[in-house]
């Protein structure tokens, strides 16, 4: 059974169908690219998996259970991490506090847990969410930037903070929006690796990006989307010599 | 022997602590909502109001023990809150403003209307028997609050909280349920909102529906906005200066008002984060205790 399963999912903006009847299954322990052009409705399918959006026809489910029209709180803490092609880190705070707050699903202790926060147990939480922040950080290098604020990483380094905030939710699939967008060729090359890593350890990695480069050296599979339909899907030699795919890039007539 | 100390301090001084005191207890309540959460509230008089009637009526109705009196004060406006919040929270921003401020109007015409709480006449509330000095339960409350002001910032509570006011959208998708952590901060804030009612209603020994209008709601905005949003140094500070300030410019009362607003417009241009706004102080102090480069040596774990 598929981690992940999209059965025709659709979603209309007013006269606009941004994804439609989507067909698209993300098995376990694989990492799976999305591509397509600008507008193809790429995020708008991160935003129904993870529930910012309910689709108008068609049904997500995920782990054998159907998760759509399900609020973003309660998937998420179902085991769905994510990160934002417009990065969206709560800047103002430090990058620990930042994971911590990815942490969030894997504690309990409330407002009770706050004001007794001496208890043993309390301490207990609070060690162990801070343990498994650091452990998120040095995933992807940046545990020695834990008490910077957000905001005065590099793009690159922000970049890889919202994947260490996404890793804190410990999730089964994690979907990564352009993650390799604005950076250079080295931190690239070092993200490919720390991907790589992260699907090593067990987590099932659903990607979106426009650098062919890094998506042909990192997916197992490779899913294209035009006007929201998806074209084409299988292994990324298959899909590099799709006439669909070539046309929907290029143009008609390019080929 | 408390009793003493208390007497021996001169009487106008001793008022004017007394109201710096429930000031930060207000102040302190506010900037839950508003300075953590990021939820403006326009209508926390009317918590105040809520927990000062409440409070009066247990006293003169019931004769119930002072602290359990605070206590339940604060713990009947939370509940108040909790109902009210549910649906106006899922607003947001300037919406929820204006939801809070028609709030607290209600409530006032509400108690200016109600035979229990003596329509326009206001009630007179006695200071009923208690072991500590009025003076000194409002030092132990402050500090209360202050500690747990402070052990919420710094908590999964307090985290889900400024991640709300930071993101929603990100917030969410980490797994928070934002509909009720706002619903929790609003009913803590409006806890603290409702004993610094109780405590003023008490010790001024006389209450208005009146005097829980919007003034007042802007005065305690007014007090974490220049200590700085969001920290809790910073509405002890705001809620000093500002609940003193009054009495220093007694002199000029007429024009005080005026002073206020210029002070606060001085304040938005110079520092737009309030006085003590951004300044991390638990992280100041561990710096200098070098207790925090420590963790840089996790760099390479577990690649
Ligand atoms: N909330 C919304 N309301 C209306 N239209 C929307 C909304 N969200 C997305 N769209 C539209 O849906 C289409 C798909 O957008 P989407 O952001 O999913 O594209 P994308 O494939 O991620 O593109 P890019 O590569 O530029 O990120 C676009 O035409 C966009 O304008
Ligand atoms: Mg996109």
């Amino acid at each position: 059974m598929a981690l992940l399963k999209l059965d025709k999912a659709t979603i209309r903006f007013g006269g606009l169908v941004a994804v439609n009847g989507v067909n698209l299954e993300v098995e376990e322990g694989e990492i799976l690219a999305l591509i397509g052009p600008n507008g193809a409705g790429k995020s708008t399918i991160f935003n129904l998996i993870t529930g910012i959006y309910a689709p108008t026809e068609g049904k997500i489910s995920f782990k054998g259970t159907n998760i759509s029209g399900r609020p973003p709180y309660v998937i998420a803490g179902s085991g769905i991490g994510r990160t934002f092609q417009n990065i969206r880190l709560f800047s103002q705070q430090t990058v620990l506090d930042n994971v911590l707050i990815g942490a969030h699903t894997r504690g309990n202790w409330n407002l009770s847990g706050a004001l007794l926060k001496f208890l043993p147990a309390v301490r207990r939480e609070e060690g162990r969410l801070l343990e498994l922040a650091i452990h998120c950080l040095s995933k992807v290098d940046l545990a020695h930037r834990a008490f910077d604020l957000a905001c005065n990483l590099s793009y690159g380094e922000q970049r890889r903070l919202e994947i260490a905030r996404a890793l804190a939710i410990e999730p089964a699939l994690l979907l990564l929006d352009e993650p390799a967008a604005g950076m250079n060729p080295q931190e690239k090359q070092t993200l490919l690796t720390m991907v790589k890593n992260i699907r090593e350890a067990g987590v099932t990695v659903f990607l979106v990006e426009h650098d062919m480069k890094f998506v042909m050296g990192l997916s197992d599979r490779i899913a294209v989307l035009d006007y929201g339909v998806k074209i084409a899907d299988g292994r990324p030699e298959e899909v590099r010599s799709n006439p669909a795919v070539i046309e929907a890039y290029l143009g008609k007539g390019a080929h | 022997m408390l009793n003493n100390l208390v007497n021996s301090i001169d009487p106008y001084l001793l008022q004017i602590l007394v109201n710096i005191g429930i000031g930060i207890i207000l102040a302190l309540g506010l900037n839950i909502i508003t300075g953590l959460t990021g939820q403006l509230s326009l209508g926390h008089a009317a918590f105040m109001s809520v927990g000062a009637f409440t409070g009066a009526l247990l006293t003169i109705k019931l004769g119930l023990p002072f602290y359990l009196t605070i206590l339940l004060s604060g713990s009947i406006t939370a509940v108040v809150a909790a109902l009210i919040g549910w649906p106006i929270l899922r607003l947001s921003g300037d919406y929820l403003a204006i939801c809070t401020l028609g709030f607290a109007e209600i409530v006032k015409v509400v108690f200016l209307n109600l035979d229990i709480t003596n329509k326009a006449l206001g009630l007179t509330v006695p200071l009923p028997p208690s072991f500590l000095p009025m003076p000194i339960i409002v030092l132990i409350v402050v500090v209360l609050a202050i500690i747990a002001s402070a052990f919420i910032q710094n908590s999964r509570f307090g985290r889900a909280l400024m991640a709300i006011r930071d993101d929603e959208i990100a917030a969410e998708s980490m797994g928070i349920n934002i509909a009720r952590y706002k619903v929790q901060s609003f009913a803590v804030s409006a806890f603290l909102a409702g004993i610094g009612g109780c405590l003023y209603g008490h010790f001024l020994g006389y209450i208005n529906p009146s005097d829980f209008g919007f003034l007042k709601s802007i005065d305690m905005l007014s007090m974490i906005v220049l200590g700085g949003l969001g920290s809790v140094p910073g509405a002890v500070f705001g809620a000093s200066i500002l609940s003193a300030a009054p009495e220093f410019l007694r002199f000029m009362s007429q024009y005080r008002m005026l002073v206020y607003g210029a002070l606060l417009v001085f304040l938005m241009v110079f520092r737009p984060n309030g006085l003590l706004g951004g300044v991390n102080f638990t992280d100041l102090v561990l710096r200098k205790l070098g207790v925090k480069p420590h963790l840089a040596t996790h760099k390479q774990e577990g690649q």
